[in-house]
């Protein structure tokens, strides 16, 4: 039974959670000392205020649309694939192996190689735990989780005693061909006479983001396959009620999950440093999961919460810069939105329901 | 505690008073203005269709729900029941259709559970120990003290219930449709007990939509519809047809009229069904069965005698051993290659009998539960890739016409339907599929009335039509309305084949238990 409109579901309630959880961080920047309000100038002019604010802003969004994007198709089929991060560290390693060792002529076939690799890697890091659910009932939570670790040591000792160049202390690739950067939106917002800041690394890979977002959309309410993984993500005993086999569908919702985080890495990675480096992810992973619980595991819905983590992202570098608030303040910040947004989203939900119940009994 | 002397006739208070309680979910009005007044030690039957607000009313009354307006008085005294355990101070004890005990605890554990009164066990539980044996002979409800929940029957898990509730000293017990899972004998010996707690001067109070047992054990009987009251009648002086009609606000039909069964070929033919479950329990055990053109098979007997798993074998859901043949063509039972979905290609329909769990995604509109299970048929894809959703939807307002489904609407979820709606939402869907053998489980299950009427009336023109009918139902009375041959399940085997004409509730019923015709 439906007690809320649906509009205060998907806005008021994520909205007053937010504002919940950002009071709360201002209580907590207080206690230390700061002034919140200047604070939350800083974070808004530092990200927002700016098209080189705005470059940061929408590079790290971009991250966050692809993982919150692979979250949300898993959880479609009911399966929490946490393990975003170390699918899109391998990931990046496609994207590396393609970049590093073939010549590519132009910036845009390399991107497509790299788009390719990436999801294919990103992809088979999730099959594993994906097919141990399937055939051997092992808890993807569990096993997802486990593959972050995995991928991580493996990326280290990729990183510092195959991938280096000998002549290098750094535990990265060497940079890749200049050939190979990626149009950023200096670039392409100068095509139509944008004037926008030559050093925030957003690029071309933004849009290619938007439209997997909107082909996910299309995949999960317009084709066959997206209605199986529906059905199996509803109910699992209907999905088999109705010959939709299980194993299939956690196969195949698995794999798309893992491509999608994998090609986040072609964003990070290409459109970013140019090269591998150690930790390349920054956590996007997990970020992805709270932003795939912010918009309800909607493949539009996910669009304004990436937004919202990418101006977090971007605002809190801004203030551990130009004030004495450390850089762990931001992950506290960061932390409460998550935990406001996602896990504590019935405490606004259970009161706003019988304020509107209340309300429709008045009338 | 001040008696209410105003009462008229009683002369003492009644042990249960509802005066103007009122309850709304939402837009939906549960409870309207309710007033019912239950006489001290008599049995008062509570009786109305699915959705009617029966057992809304009765989980404000054990303090599940709190009412809108409106007062209890128990025993003539004002009571506020804020939560489960307020219920049981004032001496209400309810026993719930799906059993609330710990499977792997022992009856005396059960028993003691939320009352243990102290941190250890010891002493606690040999008080109940005394206290349950003397219940036990005082009410003529042997349980073993000592014997796990999970081995026992269905029946004796239900005393189980009444025993928790007589140990916390309840004068007033609910039973909310307490007969769905017994045998006919189990129902019987119940209602023996229920007529001698009545003697000690317990209050019962019976929630069913069962005519039948209405008439047979109840005192007085109030009668619900759409939320409100609108009857208490002395069950003496009315009659099965009133009750209904009361029930419905119509004219219905209590039987069904049919022609007699031209059966024709044998569609389907299976031979030495047998499942075994992963604890290694076989659940069905060698079952033969030939089904016809133009007939319609019943299957009789208690829940979980193996029912639900012929169902899922002949569905495709389940894997067995034997063999199944339909229109001459071998189906593969271990399901290496055969599914639910190729079953349905080889013209087999399934109305699953939990439509909650199985039939239907609740979170998913109605139009889109249309296409559920054949969502692969050709007329639903535009192209190779994508799916047609207008022509579903289009064939979902057909369907949902056709079926007289209400509220008519394709875009609500099928969680917002009530169950009569839901189950002509899967068979519109099953049915319009024109399938040649219909597996049917439990079609009027949580159904009211009004649909009933009109489900058994599609099933006998499907019928008709020469298509065959596998029928599983718990409940006789459509078993033995509706079927052209009966046969009783036990324990996995059929214990006999029975001709609906010249046979009755009481020889099944023998059945059903396991006792064989011989024996009977």
């Amino acid at each position: 039974m439906k007690t809320m409109p649906k509009w205060a579901d998907v806005l008021l309630v994520p909205l007053i959670s937010l504002v919940i959880a950002f009071a709360l961080s201002a209580l907590v920047i207080l206690a230390i000392g700061e002034d919140p309000v200047r604070a939350m100038e800083l974070m808004v002019t530092g990200s927002l205020g700016s098209t080189y604010g705005w470059g940061y802003t929408l590079y790290y969004t971009t991250n966050f649309l692809l993982t919150g994007l692979a979250v949300s198709i898993a959880f479609q089929a009911k399966l929490f694939n946490i393990g975003g991060e170390g699918q899109a560290m391998i990931g990046g390693l496609g994207v590396a192996l393609v970049c590093l060792f073939i010549p590519w002529p132009n910036w845009w076939l390399a991107m497509i190689a790299a788009i390719l690799a990436s999801a294919l890697f990103g992809a088979m890091w999730a099959a594993i735990p994906a097919w141990l659910q399937a055939k051997a009932g092992s808890h993807i939570v569990i096993t997802t989780i486990m593959f972050n670790f995995i991928a991580a040591s493996l990326m280290n000792y990729l990183l510092s005693h195959v991938l280096r160049p000998t002549t290098s202390m750094d535990p990265a690739t060497a940079r890749f061909d200049n050939v190979l950067r990626l149009p950023r939106l200096h670039d392409i917002l100068g095509l139509v006479g944008i004037d926008f800041s030559r050093s925030g690394p957003a690029n071309i890979m933004l849009f290619v983001a938007l439209a997997f977002c909107v082909l996910a959309y299309v995949l999960l309410w317009r084709t066959r396959l997206g209605f199986e993984i529906r059905a199996f993500g509803q109910s699992e005993a209907a999905a088999h009620y109705a010959g939709i086999s299980s194993f299939k569908i956690i196969m195949v919702a698995m794999l798309i999950s893992g491509a999608l985080a994998g090609t986040m890495a072609v964003n990070s990675v290409m459109g970013g440093p140019q090269r591998l480096v150690m930790n390349a992810v920054e956590g996007a992973g997990f970020i992805g999961i709270a932003v795939a619980l912010m918009g309800r595991s909607h493949p539009i819905g996910i669009i304004a919460p990436a937004l919202l983590f990418g101006f977090l992202f971007q605002g809190g570098s801004e203030l551990a810069i130009e004030t004495s608030i450390p850089r762990d303040m931001i992950v506290i910040i960061q932390a409460l939105v998550i935990m406001f947004t996602g896990a504590l989203d019935n405490m606004v939900r259970r009161p706003l329901e019988l304020l509107f119940l209340a309300l429709r009994r008045r009338a | 505690m001040v008696a209410d002397v105003t009462g008229g006739a009683a002369d003492a208070a009644p042990a249960i008073e509802l005066r103007g309680i009122s309850k709304a979910f939402g837009p939906v009005q549960a409870n309207k203005d309710i007033n019912i007044r239950v006489r001290k030690g008599t049995i008062h039957g509570i009786i109305g269709e699915n959705g009617a607000g029966k057992s809304t009313l009765m989980s404000i009354l054990y303090g599940f729900y709190k009412a809108d307006s409106g007062e209890i008085l128990i025993d003539g005294k004002p009571t506020q029941i804020a939560d489960s355990l307020a219920a049981i101070r004032a001496g209400i004890g309810m026993v719930f259709q799906h059993f609330k005990l710990v499977e792997n605890f022992t009856v005396l554990e059960n028993v003691i559970l939320g009352s243990e009164g102290g941190a250890l066990l010891k002493p606690s539980k040999a008080r109940a120990r005394k206290l349950l044996t003397q219940l036990a002979h005082d009410y003529e409800m042997h349980v073993d003290p000592d014997a796990l929940i999970e081995d026992l029957s269905v029946g004796h898990q239900q005393r189980v219930e009444i025993l928790k509730a007589l140990y916390r000293e309840a004068n007033i017990q609910i039973l909310d449709e307490p007969t769905g899972v017994l045998t006919p004998a189990e129902a019987d010996h119940l209602f023996r007990i229920l007529k001698g707690l009545r003697e000690q001067g317990k209050t019962i109070v019976l929630i069913t939509h069962k005519l039948r047992e209405i008439m047979e054990v109840t005192d007085e009987v109030s009668v619900m519809r759409r939320g409100e009251m609108v009857a208490t009648v002395t069950t003496a002086e009315t009659s099965p047809a009133e009750l209904a009609e009361l029930m419905v606000g119509r004219k219905v039909l209590l039987d069904v009229q049919k022609t007699p069964a031209q059966p024709g070929e044998v569609v389907m033919s299976a031979r030495g069904l047998t499942v075994t479950d992963r604890h290694g329990v076989e659940k069905l055990r060698g079952i033969d069965l030939d089904i016809r053109r133009g007939e319609i098979l019943g299957i009789a007997g208690v829940a979980g005698n193996g029912q639900s798993e012929l169902l899922e074998v002949l569905a495709g859901m389940m894997a067995g051993t034997g063999t199944m043949t339909m229109l001459g063509e071998e189906m593969d039972l271990t399901l290496r290659r055969d599914n639910a979905r190729t079953r349905r290609e080889d013209s087999i329909a399934h109305v699953h009998e939990d439509r909650h769990r199985c039939g239907l995604i609740l979170d998913f509109m109605a139009w889109e539960n249309v296409a559920f299970g054949y969502h692969n048929a050709p007329e639903y894809q535009k192209n190779a890739l994508l799916m047609d959703n207008h022509a579903i939807l289009e064939d979902a307002k057909g369907k949902i016409e056709r079926f007289d489904v209400r509220p008519p609407n394709p875009m609500l979820t099928a969680e917002s339907f009530s169950g009569g709606n839901q189950q002509k939402i899967v068979l519109a869907r099953e049915i319009e599929r024109n399938p040649d053998l219909l597996l049917v489980g439990q079609p009027t299950r949580g159904v009211d009335i009004g649909a009933i009427e009109f489900i058994h009336k599609r099933l006998i023109e499907l019928r008709d039509q020469g298509k065959a009918i596998l029928l599983v139902s718990v409940e006789l009375d459509e078993i033995l309305s509706l079927s052209d041959r009966i046969v009783v399940m036990f324990d996995g085997r059929i214990m006999g084949e029975r001709d609906p004409e010249q046979t009755n509730a009481q020889e099944l019923g023998l059945l059903m238990a396991g006792v064989t015709g011989e024996a009977a």
